[in-house]
């Protein structure tokens, strides 16, 4: 398929299909059938505990595969519209042949989430990104590694062990991570099975039902690392979870002089407090780098108040002209009322204001 | 557009924010419009906006799988007649086939600037967020860029719709074709000029998006203008290459079995089904503000305007064409352009529905409904470029006459003295 693939999407190809592109055709035949653009389809949905799935998913030839630790972005479609959210990647690099997963925790507001955990079927076709992100092992591995997750920050770091694992790796690896109790952890299975390995440890931490007689209480502190006889200016550290547990490690870190060791990556679960007074949160332009306080007038009115000069026309919804991509956040219609929360969505910025924190593309 | 900009941006709470229309906002007085007051009240005004509204939000609110199906089954119909008009147009040899080639290939570019591209390009379809029919991405198969069509056509002419010296789809800057309109010596040249515009009207769509006018008048920067023409030429050069160099140049694997005529043939095809899709969405565009019965409007009046006197200023601006389903779906639902220009970013399929509604507050409130066969509008469309082609008796119609030369000079020095006027007397602003 790759001789084809790559002719499809030639240029010469492109003249004769312009202005479209030839996956316009090709949709039209079946979805998966597509050259440039990567779909996938599901399956198994597994579930890992009451709240969280794992979907198993097949991607067409268009895929180009990702490395543990990277994001996808998964698009379902429900009644008509196609809802993006970011998802980590679970799986083994070295996993069955031309598969991969995402895991994924149900949000209480996260429309994806639950559809996912609920009602996604086998056989049903998502819309993909290619994998994206930075936070990644290096193609060297160390030979000291650590590994700190908190909750369903778990994803890419699990992605990252059973990578390990299946590609024989004979370094140290520690895994430390923090869930509230047992009943909320995932892979409980595979890291049982994990910690048998000679050369891993893994250690869980349930922060609010500790296990009896655990090694190891209470929230990220130095004294787990000093107890697990880890140097942190020596071992290479990876730490996904929520912005707590990220600002401890990285404070205990640079403590200790050893901020060069450490890899970031927040896990966002995308929250929606419709109680709240309006005009709260920030407003990120997320092009043009500037943060603003919202101030409860419509995105394309802040904008304008934070220096940008964004394209408009009417100002009154009408001619479209003003429409950007809204990152990520809520944005609440200034007619209709209406409040829309997708990842990755396309908002005219005169009608709409934001309702906590917003991230644009602008 | 440049007044709003002057304005100051007031942060406001988000609550009860009012987008009311800032189509025309008058920086120098607050005075308000008059649009409609032959036939309402301003009380009466405020509740025709709210229930046009209302309709607005109602099929908003109903949106889903069905608006999402019915346009991916539009976008399919279009590229299977495209495919089948590429492949019949490759059977010079065999004309039934050669010709039903042709009629497809017409079929698939009527469709894909009617009924999907200009509806996609409004909106209609962004709150699916699928690439595919989201309006920035969009790119049609027409000469005109996506891009400067939108800012003319989106933004200018369905905000300003039909205000004479904003809306440059009034005449096209080449007809007369509404009373108000100063009468020049080209005018004469109507109905030719209008026919030849027909044939060629994806490019005469594409010289309007450019704005040389705009640009010579000093209207819009040279950046503005470089932008536009660099865009144009962009496209200009996509589409020739396609239909005119790229597909017939595949005809010549033909010549060996066929001739040389086979690759000629070809371009022929294409030409032609340009030609059909030119005459086709002219005749519907003309039809949609050009026959007898719509009205136009002056900037004075639409200045400061609620949302209801622009929904009337919409309502009376456009016309409808009668017809079938199948009729209805090749104009891209533009025969129902009343309902298209109230509420230009609902999908185009709900129009026969909101229709209902639109004829119910006409009827409440005493309005005019334009409306009529493809012939009867047609006709009243060549009637009025027949008829204001002629040169005019009154002399205050005739553009460079001396009397409406003095009378616009009177209108300029007027307007002049009024903004010194209010810049003097202390601000009034709320």
């Amino acid at each position: 398929m790759g001789i084809i693939r790559k002719a499809l999407t030639s240029r010469p190809v492109a003249s004769l299909t312009s202005p479209h592109t030839i996956d316009h055709y090709l949709d039209q035949i079946h979805p998966m059938l597509a050259a440039e653009n990567v779909r996938a389809r599901v399956v198994e949905v597994v579930q890992e505990t009451g709240d969280a799935s794992t979907v198993i998913l097949r991607p067409n030839g268009a895929w180009k595969g990702f490395t543990p630790g990277q994001h996808v972005q998964f698009g379902v479609e429900v009644d008509g519209t196609r809802r993006v959210r970011c998802f980590s990647v679970s799986s083994s690099r070295a996993a069955k042949k031309g598969t991969f997963s995402v895991s994924v925790k149900a949000h209480p507001d996260g429309y994806v989430s639950q559809f996912l955990h609920k009602e996604l079927k086998p056989r049903t076709i998502v819309y993909l990104s290619q994998a994206e992100g930075e936070f990644v092992l290096p193609r060297q591995v160390p030979d000291n590694l650590l590994l700190v997750s908190g909750g369903s920050g778990i994803t890419p770091v699990m992605s990252m062990i059973r990578t390990l694992r299946d590609t024989g790796h004979q370094g140290r690896v520690t895994f430390l991570h923090y869930a509230r109790s047992r009943d909320d952890e995932m892979f409980t299975a595979d890291l049982d099975a994990l910690a048998e390995a000679a050369n891993v440890t893994v250690m869980r931490i349930y922060t609010r039902q500790p296990a009896p007689g655990a090694e190891l209480k209470g929230r990220f502190h130095v004294d787990h690392l000093k107890h697990l006889g880890i140097d942190p200016t020596e071992t290479l550290t990876y730490v996904c979870g929520p912005a707590g547990l990220i600002a401890t490690v990285r404070d205990t870190y640079t403590e200790l002089g050893a901020a060069d060791q450490l890899q970031l990556e927040y896990f966002k679960v995308p929250s929606v407090d419709l109680d709240a007074a309006d005009a709260t949160g920030t407003l990120t332009f997320d092009d043009a780098k500037i943060e603003a306080d919202n101030s409860g007038a419509t995105i394309l009115e802040q904008a304008e108040a934070a220096g940008l000069k964004p394209e408009f026309g009417c100002r009154m919804g009408v001619c479209n002209t003003c429409v950007v991509k809204k990152n990520h956040g809520a944005v609440r219609h200034v007619i209709s009322n209406e409040i829309s929360a997708n990842t990755d969505e396309t908002i005219k910025i005169c009608v709409h204001v934001p309702v906590g924190d917003v991230n644009v593309a602008l | 557009m440049a007044k709003t900009k002057n304005a100051p941006i007031k942060p406001h709470s988000a609550r009860n924010h009012n987008a009311a229309p800032l189509s025309l906002v008058d920086t120098t007085s607050d005075k308000k419009a008059t649009i409609g007051l032959e036939y309402m009240t301003y009380e009466q005004l405020e509740e025709f906006g709210e229930e046009l509204n209302a309709v607005r939000q109602r099929v908003l609110d109903d949106l889903g799988q069905k608006d999402a199906d019915y346009i991916r089954r539009v976008i399919k119909a279009q590229k299977a007649s495209e495919v089948l008009g590429r492949i019949g147009i490759f059977m010079p040899f065999f004309p039934p086939v050669f010709i039903a080639g042709i009629l497809f290939l017409g079929l698939a570019k009527i469709l894909d600037n009617m009924e999907i591209g200009h509806n996609v390009m409004h909106g209609q379809y962004d709150w699916m967020n699928d690439p595919m029919v989201d309006a920035s991405r969009y790119e049609w198969d027409n000469i005109a860029p996506a891009k400067d069509w939108k800012h003319g056509h989106n933004y200018i002419h369905h905000t300003y719709t039909n205000i004479h010296g904003m809306d440059r789809d009034i005449g096209y800057n080449m007809f007369r074709i509404d009373e108000d309109q100063p009468w020049y010596a080209s005018h004469r040249f109507n109905l030719p000029l209008a026919f030849i515009l027909m044939l060629v009207f994806e490019w005469g769509i594409m010289y309007h998006g450019v704005e040389l006018d705009q640009y010579l008048q000093g209207k819009i920067t040279k950046e503005d203008f470089q932008g536009r023409k660099k865009r144009a030429l962009k496209k200009i050069r996509k589409q020739v290459f396609k239909d005119y160099v790229a597909w017939p140049a595949l005809g010549l694997a033909l010549v060996p079995f066929v001739g040389w005529w086979a690759p000629v043939a070809i371009l022929v095809a294409n030409i032609v089904a340009n030609v059909i899709r030119n005459v086709w969405s002219f005749i519907i565009i003309f039809c949609g503000h050009f026959p007898a019965e719509v009205q136009t409007f002056a900037e004075e009046d639409a200045q400061n305007e609620t949302r209801g006197q622009w929904y009337l200023r919409q309502l009376l601006g456009s016309a409808n064409i009668t017809g079938h389903k199948p009729f209805h779906v090749l104009t891209g639902n533009l025969s129902y352009q009343v309902e298209h220009h109230l509420f230009p970013d609902i999908p185009a399929r709900r129009y026969p529905e909101v229709a209902e509604d639109v004829k119910r507050l006409v009827e409440k409130y005493g309005l005019q409904y334009n409306t009529g066969r493809l012939s009867k509008q047609v006709a009243s469309v060549i009637r009025q470029l027949a008829k204001l082609g002629h040169k005019p008796d009154d002399p205050y119609k005739i553009g460079n006459s001396p009397e409406s030369k003095a009378l616009r000079r009177a209108k300029r020095e007027a307007e002049a003295a009024r903004r010194e006027e209010a810049a003097r007397a202390p601000q009034l602003t709320s």
